[in-house]
């Protein structure tokens, strides 16, 4: 088997891949590596045809291929080499990573390894629609690579299950190439992606949008004839006569993204439930030493200049990783989500680190609140941060910035807590 | 007679709920934008609201079978569906460069439709 070194192997040239990439390099690494299994760099971001990229990070409204190319060439230039067409088939502690590409299999040892996999769409199976297998049931990502990249109508006329960004977007794009989309069913009482496309994807062309409905069935024995959608109640229970059939041709999913953390799972990385990713720390170490992570393998983030920050991040550190080793940053803290919480990264924060610089920790609430409500940190029972929100949603990501001037508050504390408070 | 409409702003991807005094197409008062941008956008959807339009092209002879184009700058939002019906119809020739003008003063417009990236020929063989 043939072998090479590196000081940081970056897993995945999407958005998070790209910036780890360029500012490992930018920190001082030598040698940095990314390997990507498809022919081009940019991860799900050719595909996303669409604008609202790199609004905050380059004050510029790009769309996802323009995204791509410019983090592409920042890590270019920054001296990263890009390997494409090569495949990751395990990631081990050391760290080092077995690949393949058409040069045949190879053994990569990496001062640090940053995982920028990214994240897959939760498919039909794992929702148990009940109903025969035509073809025509596509996640809408699976759709918008169709449709986008390989130049191919999935269908003529959609149903589409979720109100997930990807969903919306689809719905847009399908109406733009002379598709028809008869409804978009959501299980819960409010959508679950931005309010933004929920306007220039839905109502813009007067698709009907039904909240707290389901799909329960699918028609058709060789290609998707209809689906039978009911409406539920506040336990996603189809109430008895709310049922409806809808004729279509195709179906598509748009029902949550899940982190892709096979790789992750198989290297011995702790993973928190909540997530699906990786338990991290401030600097995005995993619990393995010498791996980091970034970018939607950790957890899913709404906006990509939130995916490319935490790479940055990762990148620096896995530099600082590389060259000089495990860096003693001594005891951490474990970051547990509090009242109406769902799930906070980082995990863990290292006080000594802390200190030094602010961490931002970002969260999702458990239910949504459309009034203003109290982010709150606490440790020991005790508030350390407090700050208004006018409102929280499950679909909005919310930060809550640690100082340095906390870390004493840390001291000595096992846990801290944030919270939502209505 | 002003009544009060309701906007989500569509400039960022914030979405503000804009809550707005209107009366015709004239703006009165605003509340509930935490940018400038939220203003200019409640003005021009109560006058000529635009959108702006991002598709995809044929290419012949590409690596890929579609260049993906935006609109220059948003467009009318009553005549996006009919451009992009026009779009269905142009094909380009390999290879295309990023910010490659495809139709300039789109159906009179004003404004362009430009790729997104580039793309090569498609390697012989």
């Amino acid at each position: 088997m043939r072998r090479r070194a590196c000081d940081v192997l970056v897993i995945g040239s999407g958005p998070a891949g790209l910036a780890a990439a360029a500012q490992a390099r930018r920190s001082g690494a030598g040698c940095v590596l990314v390997v990507e299994r498809n022919p081009e760099p940019g991860g799900i971001l050719p595909q996303c045809i669409h604008n609202g990229f790199g609004v905050r990070t380059l004050g510029a409204d790009l769309s996802g291929p323009e995204y791509a190319a410019r983090w592409a060439a920042e890590a270019r230039a920054a001296g990263a080499e890009i390997a494409l067409d090569t495949m990751v088939l395990a990631v081990e502690a050391g760290p080092a990573a077995t690949v393949v590409s058409r040069r045949g299999v190879e053994r990569i040892e990496a001062g640090a390894i940053v995982l920028a996999m990214g994240c897959r769409e939760r498919p039909r199976g794992a929702l148990a629609i009940p109903g025969s297998r035509p073809a025509g049931v596509y996640t809408a990502g699976t759709a918008q690579r169709l449709v986008n990249v390989e130049g191919y109508m999935p269908g003529h006329r959609f149903a589409i299950l979720g109100s997930g960004d990807i969903g919306m977007i689809m719905a847009r794009r399908l109406t733009l190439e002379g598709a028809e989309v008869v409804g978009m069913f959501e299980i819960l009482p409010y959508i679950s992606g931005l309010r933004r496309n929920l306007v220039q994807c839905v109502r813009d062309f007067d698709i009907p949008l039904h909240l707290c409905t389901t799909v329960t069935g699918v028609v058709g024995r060789d290609r998707v004839e209809a689906v039978i959608t009911s409406g539920v109640d506040e336990r996603w229970r189809p109430i008895p006569g709310a049922e409806q059939i809808w004729p279509c041709d195709a179906l598509l999913l748009s029902v949550g993204l899940i982190p892709e953390n096979e790789l992750s799972r198989a290297a011995g990385v702790a993973i928190d439930p909540l997530t699906g990713g990786p338990v991290v720390d401030e600097g995005m170490a995993t619990s393995v030493p010498g791996i980091f992570a970034a970018g939607n393998v950790v957890h899913v983030y709404d906006l990509v200049d939130d995916v490319t920050e935490s790479a940055l991040r990762a990148g620096r550190f896995a530099a600082e990783h590389a060259a000089r080793g495990a860096d003693g940053a001594g005891p951490s803290v474990r970051v547990a989500p509090g009242e109406n919480v769902h799930h906070v990264v980082p995990q863990r924060v290292h006080p000594r680190r802390l200190a030094a610089e602010e961490v931002p920790l970002q969260f999702r609430v458990r239910a949504p609140v459309e009034h203003a409500v109290r982010v709150e940190v606490r440790v020991g029972g005790r508030t350390i941060v407090s700050h208004r929100e006018r409102y929280v949603r499950p679909s909005e990501m919310v930060t809550v910035v640690l100082r340095p001037e906390h870390a004493a508050r840390l001291a000595e504390r096992e846990s801290l807590e944030v919270c939502v408070i209505a | 007679m002003p009544s009060t409409r309701e906007f989500i702003c569509v400039t960022c991807p914030v979405g503000c709920a804009i809550s707005a005094l209107v009366e015709g197409s004239e703006l009165i008062e605003v509340h509930g934008h935490t940018c400038r941008r939220g203003i200019e956008f409640v003005r021009e959807e109560i006058s000529a609201p635009r959108r702006t339009l991002t598709t995809t092209v044929r290419v012949s002879g590409g690596a890929l079978p579609l260049v993906p184009v935006r609109s220059s700058a948003p467009l009318p939002k009553g005549r996006v569906l009919e451009i992009a019906a026009f779009l269905r119809t142009v094909v380009l020739t390999a290879p295309v460069e990023a910010r490659q003008v495809v139709v300039a003063d789109v159906l009179g417009t004003g404004v362009d439709i430009v790729t997104t990236r580039a793309l090569a020929r498609a390697e012989a063989g």
